[in-house]
């Protein structure tokens, strides 16, 4: 009998430990946004009734119920990023409860600059079919520059390592036009291009391309000497010492320029759109603006960020698959 | 330029290998700087030369001349009577770095040779081959940087003798190892050699080695290099490092480079 209590009290025991316990912060974490939800419904607003207050409250509480039930059934599958961000769902609870009552229930922040919570909500569910619009319209266009200018910044660089001729005719131009900010062309552009869109098309390429162009060239350059020496040797011609080796060997610089190239056509991508065309987040930023519509406008710059951060986490993605061989070596 | 696929049948398997009053320099600031200076030398096919002299003095120079990587300011070299104009696959270089490309596997990398000249596709096993003569057929899909020293130099030398080489250039291909996979690597070198019947030319500082492996030494002066001896090894294979006339040939070597008092 007594052996076969020691031998029940081990899974026992192994359910007591750690992955296993209950998670004390998704607890306290589904506690602060219960709170959040209970003083947006039960506090009074100060002086509008801002629409959706009750919406806002609910939400609130599942997220809580779901934090809750996350912290009390640690062992459910797929759980593991959820804790691992608990400590973060536990300050945006708190964050949430704090930006509740300084807007909609203490009104301590200037109106109309500070829009409480509620009426960004207001804005996602009235305004939706507008904001998915934009996203497309800011989307396309920025993919078609991004590419275009990814594109030809990745065979000018080439070109710049690996010929004289293009060195000698591409090097100075790309001195005089490279430092120069982008949106500096934004005025030529606007009235040498036919559309507004292709002007911006161009814009964008152009960010992108000048970084691209420089680190594709700067990778091409610092290859090093020896493995072409190899694949001479080894009976390699012109076009498999370019493709077969300069542009893999260069290809974890060409990454640098292609986040770079990323970055500038975030900025150019904003001011284009505020500046002349006629769709996108940009423009929609701008109109907001126009009509004093700040929850608008927050609205829109929350989805601008995760947008351009989808973005890059989409190339970090696809560079770590790409440039896999680098496992171990130093990556920034 | 005679290749290995187009050679006629009757070339032995080793590459004849004739240097004629090579001189060559570099320009450093405008000056010409002297590195080697009239060298001649004739290697016979099958042969296994080991070039020996100080550090610095133009050896690994004349290996890249010989390899076509640089054409030589004086004189002429002959591949089986013909100059040379540029690299070929059928001399292959094993560098002392073994400079595998960190992106492609062991068995890519091997494969690079094939890959250059478009034939890998039908010669796929020639690959599998050269791997598992140096004992790397496991590693295959490894990549370099996962390898360590010795490994990686044994890829080098199977992505070189997968080529089937006439002649093999070898450009301190043992220096950066640790002693022990060294000896080893010098015995396997020397059954490669035999068994596949390729001339050899080999630069080295290590006077063992070079008497080990070599059936010719060949020592040079101090820069602009000069051919100041030839030893002819007449040893049988597999030698021991303590045969008397081994340590004969040393002690003169030694004495030849200044160093024999030192031994």
């Amino acid at each position: 009998m007594a052996h076969a209590t020691s031998s029940a009290g081990l899974p026992a025991l192994e359910l007591g430990q750690a992955p296993g316990r209950i998670d004390p912060v998704l607890l306290l974490a589904g506690l602060a946004w219960a709170g959040a939800a209970a003083l947006t419904l039960l506090w009074p607003n100060a002086t509008d009734d801002w629409a959706f207050t009750e919406e806002l409250a609910y939400l609130a509480a599942a997220a809580a119920a779901v934090l809750a039930l996350a912290g009390l059934l640690p062992r459910a599958p797929g759980l593991a990023r959820l804790r691992r961000a608990g400590p973060w769902f536990l300050v945006l609870g708190i964050g949430l409860a704090v930006w509740e009552i300084a807007t909609a229930k203490l009104d301590l922040l200037p109106r109309p600059f500070f829009a409480p919570p509620q009426e960004l909500l207001t804005v996602y569910i009235d305004d939706w079919p507008r904001l998915v619009e934009c996203v497309l319209a800011s989307l396309g266009l920025l993919v078609t520059g991004y590419l275009l200018g990814a594109v030809t910044g990745f065979v000018t660089g080439l070109g710049l390592g690996w010929s004289r001729l293009v060195g000698y005719w591409v090097h100075p131009v790309l001195r005089l036009i490279g430092p120069l900010p982008p949106v500096a062309w934004l005025p030529v552009a606007f009235f040498t291009f036919p559309s507004s869109w292709a002007a911006s098309v161009f814009l964008i390429a152009l960010a992108t391309f000048v970084p691209v162009t420089i680190l594709t060239w700067s990778g091409v350059a610092s290859v090093n000497s020896a493995y072409y020496d190899i694949a001479r040797t080894l009976g390699a011609k012109n076009r498999f010492l370019v493709l077969k080796v300069a542009v893999p060997a260069a290809m974890p610089h060409v990454y640098v320029g292609l986040f770079m190239g990323m970055a500038a056509s975030f900025a150019v991508l904003v001011v284009a759109e505020m500046m002349g065309v006629k769709a996108g987040l940009g423009w929609y930023l701008q109109w907001a603006l126009g009509w004093a519509a700040y929850g608008n406008m927050y609205a829109a710059l929350l989805i601008t960020a995760l947008m351009c951060s989808s973005l890059v986490t989409l190339l970090f993605k696809v560079r770590d698959r790409h440039l896999a061989w680098q496992k171990g070596m130093l990556k920034w | 330029m005679v290749s290995a696929a187009l050679a006629p049948a009757a070339l032995p398997p080793g590459m004849a290998l004739s240097v004629e009053r090579v001189s060559h320099g570099f320009v450093l600031q405008d000056e010409l700087l002297p590195v080697l200076q009239d060298i001649a030398l004739d290697i016979e096919p099958g042969e296994f030369v080991a070039l020996l002299g100080p550090s610095g003095c133009g050896k690994s120079t004349l290996l890249r001349l010989i390899a076509g990587l640089e054409p030589p300011r004086g004189g002429r070299i002959l591949a089986d009577g013909l100059p040379i104009t540029g690299p070929d696959p059928s001399r292959v270089v094993v560098f002392q770095d073994p400079t595998l490309y960190p992106w492609r596997t062991v068995w890519d990398n091997v494969a690079l040779g094939l890959e250059a000249r478009g034939i890998l596709k039908s010669q796929r096993h020639r690959v599998d081959q050269a791997l598992e003569l140096v004992g790397l057929a496991r590693f295959a899909s490894a990549l370099p940087h996962q390898l360590s020293g010795g490994m990686a130099q044994r890829a080098a030398l199977a992505r070189a003798l997968v080529n089937d080489p006439r002649l093999l250039i070898l450009d301190e291909p043992l220096g950066k190892l640790d002693s022990l996979t060294r000896l080893t690597m010098q015995g396997e070198l020397v059954s490669l050699w035999q068994r596949a019947g390729f001339t050899a030319l080999m630069v080295t500082h290590d006077i063992e080695e070079a008497l080990f492996l070599a059936t010719r030494v060949i020592v040079f002066s101090d820069r602009p290099a000069r051919i100041v001896e030839e030893l002819r090894v007449d040893r049988p294979y597999p030698r021991h490092r303590d045969d008397p006339e081994l340590v004969r040939l040393r002690q003169r070597i030694l004495e030849r480079l200044g160093l024999g008092g030192s031994w």
